[in-house]
């Protein structure tokens, strides 16, 4: 049987007011297929999204929405946490949200490892405003910022998300959608940050100029710059220069979420244990 | 009014009020002169089964304090002026979305960098309009110790009251002042906690920024079965996003008149020795204890000083102003910046010959300064 996204949804905000063919959608309904499964309930779900396309996400789903200021999500979210532990934070925001100028709020979500599920939907452009060069824009494309070809280094999510002691951090595209709602439920499981970087298409405001005239052509680069992590591993560097790995690319189940490790802080402070020390630290540096 | 005796200083004082007033959150970074307030918060919220968290930055500090206000506890950040400044968009987005929030700033020397570890007024301005865009904000100053105290548990009122971020002023004077204080008791205070409205009627016809002209929104608590929408962008009952002409005009002006319409509530303000004055000081914050110091030395010089200390700064107490400065033609306006309240007295006077004790360098008024220059207005 189908599945019924109704309830999920405010339909009166229906249509969305991304472009045809936009790969958002398919993302909104991989998360909202994610949620069913987990079998979170309506009110204990909190969706934090930030500014451009990705930003109106959270206007379309029927959970307690945040829609916060651009490049926040994780701020505003770690607040949410931290005051309701017991309730499911997801973070939604764009490639130029999450890694620009939200970057350092990325970077200190994951090395905190609260558990907040923090889907960046990466286009590779700053789609809303008409095609600005983000942190994730391969160098030589055309931009509007960059007419003469983007000079801007790209950098990889995933890694970044990894270094900074995200305990899941995960990649997959638009273009299989039962896997994207796979591993995001197994995010969403997790206890701890969970990143994911989730690869879309914007054919209008990035395909169009870059030679990729149509939605299929966007998606089809997509999967030419992407394959699973264990044929990855099979490539050699000069090939993996060119490609990234889907998959979970880390779970690290021992990692302490912060919620959990406050309790603590909140054991001290109430005489129920003793000072934390570096004794109560396997990793002492 | 039972009151207990404490010996502190205004930051921790500050910090104390917040958790006896219910507050369940703070968010903050390291500042000073502000930062004792992170200090003393960070030990008693968790003590009292609240978080308090030291973020990457400014505007992740007041992000994950408007996330927890907007999720139904009662938050506070604080800072300084140079955090205020990297804090002003996120209190837009507080004062669009109507997310209550006490936001504590013990002002220092500026603009930039400026005099971090010196005193000054410089963010009165600032308060005002921290933020691009129309709205009306609330902004409460403490004048002594005591205050340091009640004006923050008066902030967490207001917060919830008018739905929207308040900010209680202290100087750096104040921050790191200590001594002793008589202040309300923990039971006195809770026993005047007044909690923002909820909507306790079917979900579906709760409409959370569909409220009269004159009212805040009605913001329930997340979780608790009534799902709505926050969001910075204009938006309509529902706190949907719209564009549609007469919502948006509406909103901001509901912003405008929520705060207007009440300036009764807010309104306080301190007269000291102003019954038979036929000179009027006005100072607020540290520099009206040296402004009563030096009415107390003119009164022996035969000088009839009084003084008017407005405590709710902004909305300013523009009548009362106007009604004293039609009766006393002497008016001298202390400050620690360039005359950043004057500007407000003449507008509430309608007189431009407000004269002017103004001091920038990082350091105290002296009663003494003010002595000089009131002898020099007085031509003697």
């Amino acid at each position: 049987m189908a599945f019924n996204y109704d309830k999920y949804l405010r339909l009166e905000k229906m249509p969305t007011l991304w472009c045809w063919g936009c790969g958002d959608g398919v993302i909104l309904k991989a998360v909202i297929r994610a949620i069913d499964k987990c079998g979170w309930k309506q009110d204990d779900v909190c969706v934090v999204s930030g500014i451009g396309c990705s930003g109106r996400f959270s206007s379309y789903v029927d959970f307690n929405t945040v829609h916060t200021t651009h490049g926040r999500t994780v701020a505003f979210a770690t607040g949410v946490k931290l005051a309701n532990p017991d309730k499911h934070v997801i973070c939604v925001a764009g490639d130029g949200d999450a890694l620009a100028i939200g970057g350092n709020h990325t970077i200190h979500g994951c090395r905190r490892n609260i558990d907040i599920n923090m889907i960046v939907i990466n286009n590779f452009i700053y789609g809303l405003t008409n095609s600005q060069t983000s942190p994730t824009t391969p160098q030589g494309m055309w931009t509007v910022s960059q007419k003469a070809g983007n000079i801007d280094p790209t950098f990889d999510a995933c890694k970044l998300a990894i270094a900074s002691g995200a305990s899941f951090v995960a990649r997959e595209t638009m273009l299989d959608p039962k896997k994207l709602e796979r591993i995001l439920v197994k995010g969403f499981e997790h206890n701890g940050f969970s990143f994911f970087d989730v690869m879309s298409n914007c054919h209008i405001n990035l395909g169009r100029k870059n030679k990729m005239q149509s939605a299929m052509e966007n998606l089809d680069w997509i999967d030419s710059i992407t394959t699973p992590l264990s044929k990855f591993e099979k490539l050699s560097e000069e090939e993996q220069l060119n490609m990234f790995p889907t998959g979970v690319l880390k779970h690290d189940t021992n990692a302490r979420e912060y919620c959990d490790m406050y309790e603590d802080i909140k054991a001290v402070q109430q005489g129920k244990r003793k000072v934390i020390t570096q004794d109560d630290f396997e990793k002492k540096i | 009014m039972a009151t207990r005796e404490i010996i502190s200083t205004g930051n921790d004082l500050a910090a104390i009020a917040a958790v006896d007033a219910g507050c369940e959150f703070f968010g903050g970074y390291p500042i000073t002169p502000s930062s004792e307030v992170m200090h003393t918060i960070s030990d008693l919220l968790p003590k009292n089964g609240g978080a308090a968290i030291q973020m990457e930055d400014e505007i992740a500090g007041v992000a994950c304090a408007i996330g927890a206000s907007m999720s139904g506890v009662r938050s506070m950040t604080a800072t300084s002026g140079p955090g205020i400044s990297l804090k002003a968009e996120n209190l837009g987005l507080a004062q669009m979305a109507e997310v209550p929030l006490v936001v504590v700033n013990v002002m220092r020397g500026g603009p930039s960098t400026g005099l971090p570890t010196r005193v000054s007024q410089g963010d009165v301005a600032q308060a005002k309009n921290p933020s691009h865009g129309d709205y009306k904000s609330i902004t409460v100053c403490a004048g002594d110790l005591a205050e340091c105290y009640t004006e923050t548990v008066r902030a967490f009122n207001l917060a919830d009251r008018f739905m929207q971020p308040v900010f209680v002023l202290l100087d750096e004077t104040l921050g790191h002042m200590h001594g002793k204080a008589m202040i309300p008791t923990k039971e006195e205070v809770k026993a005047g906690i007044k909690l923002r409205k909820t909507f306790d009627g079917p979900a579906e016809e709760y409409r959370p920024y569909g409220v009269a002209q004159d009212e805040p929104a009605v913001l329930n608590p997340m979780f608790k079965g009534y799902r709505y929408h926050f969001t910075g962008l204009h938006h309509d009952g529902k706190g949907f996003p719209t564009e549609e002409i007469t919502t948006c005009r509406l909103l901001i002006e509901r912003l405008f008149n929520k705060v207007e319409a009440h300036e009764d509530e807010l309104e306080s303000y301190e007269e000291y020795m102003m019954d038979d004055a036929d000179f009027m000081i006005i100072a607020y914050g540290s520099v009206s204890l040296a402004a009563k110091e030096t009415i107390r030395h003119l009164r022996k010089d035969g000088i009839k000083a009084g003084l008017f200390r407005p405590i709710t700064l902004w909305p300013s107490p523009a009548a009362k102003i106007k009604e004293w400065t039609s009766k006393i033609q002497d008016v001298l306006c202390v400050e620690l910046n360039i005359g950043q309240y004057r500007d407000e007295v003449q507008r509430a006077s309608g007189r431009l010959d407000i004269e002017g004790l103004f001091k920038v360098n990082g350091r105290a008024l002296s009663p003494y300064e003010i002595v000089e220059k009131v002898k020099e207005m007085r031509g003697n």
